[in-house]
């Protein structure tokens, strides 16, 4: 998994039928410190985040499961709302 | 997961960011997650090069060894072996802390 910022929303009206009704979020992901680390990318929501929050999200055909049994075509999904992160001193 | 994703999360550009040696840096709360991660101890894992040096980005791994910040883990990056570890089948993780190393030798071939 990835820590990320969602930094944005992505609204499609045609799209596969499995997609319908799941929000497509625009992450950044971070580093420990917090910082830009790599590219944006789209993934789906499972667990109700927003835009200014802390996510962690999965990448890979494990980013299907969170809506299974629908077989949902998506490479990344975010699955925790971040509380907080702690680093070692 | 296939390589290139995996070595996407690490920054890490071996063509298989199989099993890696990382040190815990920190702890994840979370009380907002998929149901299949509820229980699950979630950790920030830096990647390292075998003379513990930093390499690429931290990550998100769930524990299943009990292992503590500050220490150097094994880390497998692949979503069939993330979910063993974590005793649950189709749940939506891709890294997992499945040993705690208590020691590392190895001969510099460069």
């Amino acid at each position: 998994m990835q820590l990320a910022r969602v930094i944005g929303e992505v609204v499609s009206s045609v799209k596969d039928a499995n997609l319908v009704g799941i929000k497509l979020l625009v992450l950044q992901p971070v580093d420990a410190a917090g910082d830009k680390a790599g590219r944006t990318l789209v993934a789906l929501d499972s667990v109700g985040a927003g835009t200014g929050e802390h996510v962690f999200f999965v990448r890979g055909r494990e980013a299907a499961f969170p809506f299974y049994p629908v077989e949902v075509p998506t490479d990344a999904a975010i699955v925790g709302i971040v509380d907080h992160w702690d680093l070692e001193s | 997961m296939p390589p290139l994703l995996a070595s996407w999360i690490t920054g890490i550009s071996s063509p298989d960011a199989d099993m890696q040696i990382c040190r815990v840096v920190g702890t994840v709360v979370s009380t907002q997650k998929n149901r299949k991660l509820e229980g699950a101890k979630l950790l920030l894992v830096q990647p390292l090069t075998l003379d513990g040096a930093a390499r690429g980005v931290a990550l998100i791994a769930i524990d299943s060894v009990g292992a503590g910040v500050g220490e150097r883990v094994l880390v497998v990056i692949e979503g069939k072996a993330a979910g063993d570890a974590l005793g649950k089948k189709a749940a939506a993780v891709d890294a997992a802390v499945i040993g705690i190393i208590d020691q590392l030798d190895y001969q510099d071939e460069a």
